[in-house]
């Protein structure tokens, strides 16, 4: 480990290419790289953490119009009860408007139920418009205040620096009223 | 002793560039390269390099659990557990961690008992010497901190008592044991502080330990022989020679310690400390680890009145950092001008006696504070300053030491 | 010369080596043959097994286990199902709900071991004054070896690891009886040979029971062998992980030992 690959000063040229200094060398460099890795997999999410990564959301509470917002994997998850009107809208988008071309049917589930992450594709902000009385962008859906970037009644983006809609994490219907996110 | 040889031509046109506007590749070049060292050392040598890896290792593996752990009397035991149970190759990290400081000690122990019998304390390296005994002590008040974190009962208990010994100072004792606590016991203000300064330390001592080989480049290692270095002919360059060596010796000694990470990694802990802390109920019998005991045997050999003037407690404080002071200042008591036991026939026989006296102290240190393990205690405590402040100058006057050789080159030639 | 250095190394290697708790002049409970010791040991999973339906079955009225968690179950060899079932057998506050009430819901695989009391008051409280200590670490907790540093040297050579924890709990589960004619037990504790005093207040927990589904017999020892077994492996969960790993480690750097020595003696073959 403590040779030292480009060193010259060996006058007399005894462990140049020498198959046993190589060998040392190189069970110093694996040895120390095993060493290495467990402590920058340490940094990778322990068990703990992948454990608690699914969540479950109620929606027997959500009115019809209305959006609740739950943490999963410590992000937040916008579930948006849509209205006839707005469902409406985001369905009959023609596709070649959008910068990130998506159906509104692929992007949900139940059509009634909306769930997105609520994180700006742009830098990971969270977008305002799950409040009645937030501004909710240009296409009454989201808008992220940090850069501007509006999103539709779909979560897709219409307008602003973010490259792609808003995500849509896996979850599953459990029951009519219950959903399990992860 | 920085090299004679001129400044190398590096190949590398990058390494060149570097060189010629920070001359760090010369200095490599220089101290690890064509450095030279007495051809004789043996591999009680090599210790104070491995000592220099395990610091590294320690230290290494301390940033990545201190990205884990939670300094809060709540949180801190359960949360050394889940590092233990929950995170990816967390219990290789706080096994190493943790017998990284019993093997740090180790190492520094026998390079400690190197340099007293081969006499490497001595003029010109006096400072290295003292240098070498603050890295010591340094070590000890980060491992003591760092013993603390895992909010156990030994933890607790043992941070309560060594806390404690501040309060045998009179009159201010006890206002500065409750500013060392933060509070009116151990409590989280301590735990608190504790893992900021055990962060802090190792980083000191990393700056230390850089004066300390800094000095020993300066004057060149001592030899088993004690002689200095003459001419060329006693001397090999660091590098083939001493790096093959030291790789080889290093990896005996880290054998040892993946030896105790992954088959016996509580053997030198303590089982009370995966009792969460209690401070409703002192253990049975505390101990502090292995590596105090010594000096533990020293503070409790002290259970008397000083002269109707110092109290027991008082006492055994200054008696237990007097034994590192006399340590510090032993080169001013050493009166031989041998530097080597190799060729002082009566002073070799207390050297080692002096280790016997040691092994002593921590054993009694690691017993029940009883009538005969204090009898022991108190005997092996004033064996212990006998040996420096009397034996050391006394047997330098009245031996005779052996002949010296005339250089290495003459005892190596001689042994072969 | 080079006796005297290794004398003195010598000594210097004793000194690092004592454990500091081998005093305590407590007994020594006996040696048993556990299949997880040892270089090459691992855990009996059927063994495991049947030790967490002691633990669920008899401990766990009284005992914690707070910092294992229903899904660290799947090393034991149990599906994934087969840990959701069990977990969901116990209850969890949940978080507030949109009434600002916690209630109590199924526990999932994610969470820990649900304890049997709220706290240690209610703990002390049920059980006249006195508290059940945790299990999860009583093994490493209770491995105070052999009181002698020799033996646990020895011990250590051998790669026993904490196995002395476990001889314990084995001893402490065997060790009830008639308390012998001139000792004098208290009322409301109970005689056990292995425990420190000899007075415990937990009342003998484990009596013969009927054969496992797989035949083993229901024998008090037979059970003990089991819960034994079971709070070794919930000491340490990654214990298996750790020697699995520490084989490998250990040759490699036995093997690097050789190729060194061999580099070593090479450079140095023309220096005198």
């Amino acid at each position: 480990m403590d040779d030292n690959a480009n060193h010259d000063g060996n006058d007399d040229g005894v462990i140049r290419r020498d198959f046993l200094a190589y060998t040392a060398v190189g069970m110093g460099a694996i040895g120390v790289g095993s060493f290495l890795w467990p402590m920058v997999d340490s940094m990778n999410p322990a068990r703990d953490v992948l454990a608690l990564a699914s969540t479950e959301i109620d929606l027997s509470a959500v009115a019809e119009g209305q959006s609740i917002t739950v943490k999963w994997r410590g992000k937040p998850v916008f579930v948006r009860h849509r209205t006839a009107e707005e469902i409406a809208v985001a369905e009959s988008v023609d596709l070649g408007d959008l910068p990130d071309p998506e159906a509104d049917s692929t992007r949900v589930q139940n059509a009634q139920w909306l769930v997105l992450v609520g994180i700006c594709t742009h830098l990971g902000c969270v977008p305002i418009g799950q409040k009645d009385a937030d501004a909710k962008g240009d296409y009454d859906g989201w808008f992220c205040p940090c850069h501007g970037s509006h999103y539709d009644t779909s979560g897709r983006i219409r307008r602003g620096p973010a490259p792609r809609n808003l995500e849509v994490p896996p979850y599953q219907f459990v029951s009519d009223t219950l959903i399990k996110v992860g | 002793m920085i090299s004679a040889h001129s400044a190398p031509e590096f190949k590398n046109s990058v390494v060149r560039w570097i060189d010629r506007r920070l001359p760090i590749f010369t200095m490599l070049h220089g101290e690890y390269i064509v450095y030279p060292v007495p051809k004789n050392l043996n591999y009680f040598w090599s210790f104070g390099g491995m000592a220099m890896v395990v610091l590294v290792v320690v230290v290494l593996s301390g940033i990545m659990l201190a990205m884990q752990y939670a300094a809060n009397t709540d949180l801190a035991f359960d949360g050394v557990e889940r590092i233990m149970r929950d995170l990816n190759y967390g219990w290789l990290l706080r096994y190493v961690h943790m017998n990284g400081a019993s093997m740090f000690f180790i190492a520094v122990y026998i390079h400690i008992f190197r340099a007293l019998y081969y006499g490497s304390y001595k003029n010109p390296r006096e400072l290295i010497w003292i240098l070498g005994v603050v890295i010591l002590v340094l070590m000890m008040a980060t491992a003591f901190m760092g013993y603390v974190l895992p909010w156990g009962q030994m933890s607790y208990w043992g941070a309560t008592v060594i806390t404690n010994l501040f309060s045998a100072l009179p009159v201010i004792g006890e206002p500065i044991v409750t500013w060392l606590w933060g509070g009116f016991s151990v409590d989280n203000p301590t735990l608190n502080r504790f893992f900021a300064l055990h962060y802090l330390m190792p980083f000191v001592i990393f700056a230390v330990v850089l004066l300390h080989v800094a000095a020993m480049h300066q004057s060149g290692s001592n030899n088993p022989t004690g002689v200095e270095v003459k001419s060329q002919e006693d001397t090999i360059t660091f590098h083939p020679y001493m790096t093959a060596k030291d790789s080889f010796g290093l990896m005996v000694f880290l054998f040892v310690f993946a030896f105790f990470v992954f088959i016996a990694p509580n053997y030198m802990g303590h089982p009370d400390n995966y009792i969460p802390a209690n401070p409703l109920s002192t253990p049975a019998h505390i101990v502090p680890e292995w590596y105090f005991l010594p000096f533990y045997a020293i503070l409790r050999a002290v259970d008397f009145q000083f002269l109707w003037l110092v109290p027991a407690k008082l006492g055994g404080v200054l008696l237990m950092f007097s034994s590192l002071l006399v340590l510090a200042m032993l080169p001013w008591f050493d009166t031989s001008k041998v530097r080597s036991c190799r060729y002082r026939p009566i002073y070799r026989w207390f050297v080692l006696l002096f280790v016997v006296d040691v092994v002593i102290l921590g054993y009694v240190g690691g017993k029940p504070a009883e009538e005969a393990y204090i009898v022991i205690a108190k005997l092996a405590t004033l064996y212990y300053f006998t040996h420096f402040l009397m034996i050391t100058p006394l047997v330098g006057w009245i031996e005779q030491p052996r002949k010296l050789p005339n250089s290495i080159s003459e005892s190596v030639l001689k042994s072969v | 010369m080079n006796k005297l250095l290794s004398l003195a190394a010598a000594a210097a290697l004793t000194l690092t080596s004592f454990t500091a708790y081998a005093a305590g002049g407590a007994l020594v409970p006996p040696e048993m043959p556990w299949p997880s010791v040892g270089y090459f040991g691992a855990f009996d999973k059927a063994s495991l097994q049947r030790g967490l339906k002691v633990y669920t079955e008899v401990c766990s009225g009284c005992h914690s286990l707070r910092l294992l968690s229903y899904r660290d179950l799947g090393d034991l060899g149990y599906s994934n199902a087969e840990v959701k079932a069990y977990a969901a057998e116990y209850e969890v506050l949940s978080e507030p709900n949109k009434d600002g009430d916690r209630v109590l819901i199924q526990a999932s695989s994610a969470d820990k071991f649900v304890s049997p009391y709220a706290n240690e008051q209610e703990a002390r409280a049920l059980n006249s004054g006195a508290l059940p200590p945790d299990l999860s670490l009583i093994v490493k907790a209770r491995n105070r070896g052999k009181g002698n540093f020799f033996a646990n040297f020895y011990d250590m050579l051998r790669g026993r690891g904490y196995a002395s924890g476990a001889d314990y709990v084995y001893a402490l589960m065997t060790g009830y009886g008639d308390p012998p004619a001139d000792v004098e037990i208290a009322e409301g504790m109970h005689y056990n040979k292995w425990f420190v005093g000899n007075a415990i207040a937990m009342a003998q927990p484990i009596y013969k029971a009927d054969p496992a589904a797989d035949g083993t017999p229901g024998t008090i020892e037979q059970q003990a062998k089991d819960i034994a077994s079971f709070l070794m492996w919930a000491s340490e969960p990654r214990f298996e992980e750790r020697r699995a790993m520490g084989t490998k480690v250990l040759l490699f750097i036995a093997l690097f030992i050789i190729v060194l020595y061999m580099l070593k003696r090479r450079v140095w073959r023309d220096v005198h």
